[in-house]
């Protein structure tokens, strides 16, 4: 008898693609893909419920279904299509409370895979420089995304406790970026320029989308020979970045605001309702966070194909050129070496600069 | 900073013909300070001198500190200019489209060689006349803990120990130092303290580095030590819980004592604001004679003359496992280090012919 496989989030391109990629996988006989709105994009021939995780129908869903593996990709940090953040806030939590209690009824349940973010952890200055899977954080996320996914995973921790017999895990992916990504980094990273905390350069981290999709599917199956895919594991790309090499990579200048600037700017926007421009975010782009993935690779058994900076570059590919493109700067500063290797330079052509 | 900007012009305009005229080179070399020596002494000395300010002249309109302050003498005699500027140009290239590489901390090891260490070495070769003893003792290759004594009410003596390392280690080693969690939270220093390799002071950062076969400075007075009135001088004050003793026997590292002399006295703290201190958030708000009396002009430290000695390492890998928990092993060593590091400042300051000389 093959696996039943339940996602929940299908609605957005990420959990789309894990659909269309898991259906693919001979052991996996039928995917079910639950949202509370219709995709906009196929699901490849799955199984498609209109079902809003924050209501018990969920729980029919589930037992009518039979599913075996239940895969919640419905932890996000920015609404869909214009809802606002007390739905998303709703989605996340309730949707995840509805959701675990369903499964914890269901008898046909075996494995549970929760999408978390590295966003557990928090930003502060006092916090040590790499996070393994661990460590407390200093001061607790204080809202936005960033506290219900501590919540999500207070309520995944409750149910790995009360049914021991379901497989959980975790997995806590650093900042995800791809061609298509839709989080709110990646929004940020569209803006043409880029506003940072004056005298700070934070450490970012990403991982691929494709690696999103992969690591998903590891976790969803049976582990392999050698590995363990239950517990908690930070996912991340290899390698960090500074936003300063970020913005200069994808050619966008950056304004250092004063940190009081951009906190009142960030609250002024979110008023407006432009972007969800959340205190956690501007958190990570003042202090930055970095996570250790050494559980990732010696006992999930997953390498990442894209470094971060593999990933950044393959996200930035997808922008269209900033206003200080990188290739016009390295051009400009190679016309020079030209001139100058040639003996003849002139100074004046500094001005080019 | 203002003669480097001026002078490759001038010379950059001299540079098509400058083979033939050997005596304005040499007016030029003579002007720039330093390189003045290498007028006199041939046809080929003469080149990496100009080799410098050229390429300060390219590279100087977009980052003037960053081209100006580019380290003489790294490349060899012959052939330089061209390569010079190549590298000065390709170095600028790399920064400008964010082409470089940062380790997990943050360390920045292009930006801390080529730009940050050559800004704090004339502070450290010409300032403060830093001499360094027992480099020898810090291993070529694998982690070691160093342990200094701390003071001086700013921590340049962190800085002047990485500058030491770094130019003195046969290895090129880098120190990376554990700062208190003050840094982390100004702006601009907690970027330039990451770049420049350190981070938070914390048992597993420590052990992280360590770990990755590092060389980890640690000063454990903390604000204790830098924050002491000038009366206490080189008295080690208590040297926190000893937790990097455990760090150290835990990734069975060495630890290497290091004692500075000549840091207590570049601002002799008389006086500790300490309401003033409470109000901004820091430890301790020094008054010195000078300071806050002149405004910037008493933050200049005082030009003393400095001593920094590596002494003989402890090894910790003969211990058990276990070890590392056992309080009593701790600050027994602990102890060993302190005693080491003192003992080692009183021998210096019986040397010391005078403060500042």
């Amino acid at each position: 008898m093959g696996k039943v496989v339940l996602v929940t989030g299908v609605a957005r391109q990420l959990g789309g693609r894990f659909v269309r990629r898991i259906q693919r996988d001979p052991e996996v006989d039928r995917v079910i893909a639950v949202d509370a709105v219709p995709p906009a994009h196929h699901l490849g021939g799955a199984d498609f419920i209109q079902a809003d995780i924050r209501l018990p129908t969920i729980a029919r869903v589930l037992a009518e279904t039979g599913a075996d593996t239940v895969v919640h990709m419905d932890v996000t940090g920015t609404a869909l299509r214009g809802g606002s953040r007390a739905t998303v806030k709703e989605t996340n939590v309730i949707g995840t409370m509805q959701l675990l209690g369903a499964c914890q009824k269901s008898p046909t349940v075996r494995r549970l895979v929760i999408k978390s973010s590295t966003n557990v952890y928090g930003s502060a200055p006092r916090d040590p420089a790499v996070f393994t899977e661990t460590t407390p954080p200093k001061s607790l996320p204080s809202g936005g995304f960033a506290k219900d996914t501590v919540e999500v995973e207070g309520y995944v921790r409750g149910f790995a406790r009360r049914r021991p017999d379901v497989a959980v895990c975790v997995l806590r992916f650093a900042n995800i970026l791809g061609p298509a990504a839709d989080t709110p980094l990646a929004s940020y990273f569209e803006l043409p320029v880029l506003p940072t905390v004056f005298g700070y350069d934070p450490r970012l981290q990403f991982v691929h989308e494709d690696d999103v999709v992969e690591v998903l599917r590891i976790a969803s199956h049976e582990p392999r020979r050698g590995t363990l895919n239950s517990g908690t594991f930070n996912i991340a790309g290899d390698g960090v970045l500074l936003l300063s090499q970020c913005s200069r990579r994808l050619g966008r200048p950056t304004v250092p605001l004063l940190l009081p600037a951009v906190t009142w700017a960030g609250s002024l926007v979110r008023t407006l309702g432009m972007t969800d421009f959340s205190p956690e975010q501007i958190r990570l782009l003042t202090h930055g966070r970095v996570v250790d993935t050494v559980q990732m690779r010696e006992t999930l058994g997953f390498t990442p194909k894209y470094t971060t900076a593999e990933t950044f570059a393959d996200f930035a590919r997808g922008q269209g050129p900033g206003l200080v493109p990188p290739e016009a700067l390295a051009g400009a500063v190679d016309r020079i070496a030209e001139l100058a290797t040639r003996g003849g330079g002139r100074p004046t052509t500094h001005s080019a600069n | 900073m203002a003669d480097a900007k001026v002078i490759p012009f001038d010379d950059d305009r001299s540079r098509g013909s400058a083979a033939q005229r050997p005596a304005r080179r040499r007016s030029t070399g003579s002007r720039r300070g330093g390189l003045g020596e290498t007028g006199e002494m041939g046809e080929v000395q003469p080149l990496p001198g100009r080799a410098r300010a050229q390429e300060d002249g390219p590279v100087s309109p977009v980052e003037d500190a960053k081209g100006a302050t580019e380290q003489p003498g790294t490349d060899g005699p012959g052939g330089g200019l061209e390569r010079r500027v190549a590298a000065g140009l390709a170095f600028l290239r790399r920064r400008l489209t964010g082409d470089y590489d940062v380790d997990d901390f943050g360390f920045d090891e292009e930006l801390t060689d080529q730009v940050l260490m050559s800004l704090l070495r004339p502070v450290y070769e010409k300032y403060f006349r830093v001499e360094v003893k027992g480099i020898e003792n810090i291993p070529a290759k694998g982690g070691a803990l160093i342990v200094a004594n701390h003071s001086g009410t700013l921590p340049l003596d962190g800085l002047m120990m990485q500058v030491a390392v770094h130019d003195h280690h046969p290895a090129d080693r880098h120190l990376r130092l554990l700062a208190a969690d003050l840094v982390f939270v100004l702006p601009v220093v907690n970027e330039l303290a990451r770049k420049l390799g350190h981070t938070l002071a914390c048992a597993e950062d420590a052990e992280r580095l360590l770990g990755q076969g590092e060389l980890v400075g640690v000063m454990p007075e903390g604000f204790k030590g830098i924050g002491k009135p000038f009366s206490e001088r080189y008295k080690l004050q208590r040297f926190g819980r000893g937790g990097f003793v455990s760090t150290a026997l835990r990734q069975g590292v060495p630890i290497i004592p290091c004692s500075i002399v000549g840091a207590e006295e570049i601002y002799p703290m008389i006086g500790n604001a300490k309401t003033l201190a409470r109000l901004l958030g820091f430890p301790y708000f020094p008054l010195t004679p000078t300071f806050p009396w002149l405004g910037p002009l008493g933050a200049v430290p005082l030009p003393t003359k400095w001593t920094i000695q590596f002494g003989e390492p402890i090894p910790t890998d003969g211990y058990p496992a276990e070890a590392a928990e056992d309080p009593m092993l701790m600050f027994n060593l602990t102890d060993q280090v302190r005693e080491q590091i003192q003992h080692t400042l009183y021998k210096l300051l019986v040397q010391r012919r005078s403060v500042f000389f």
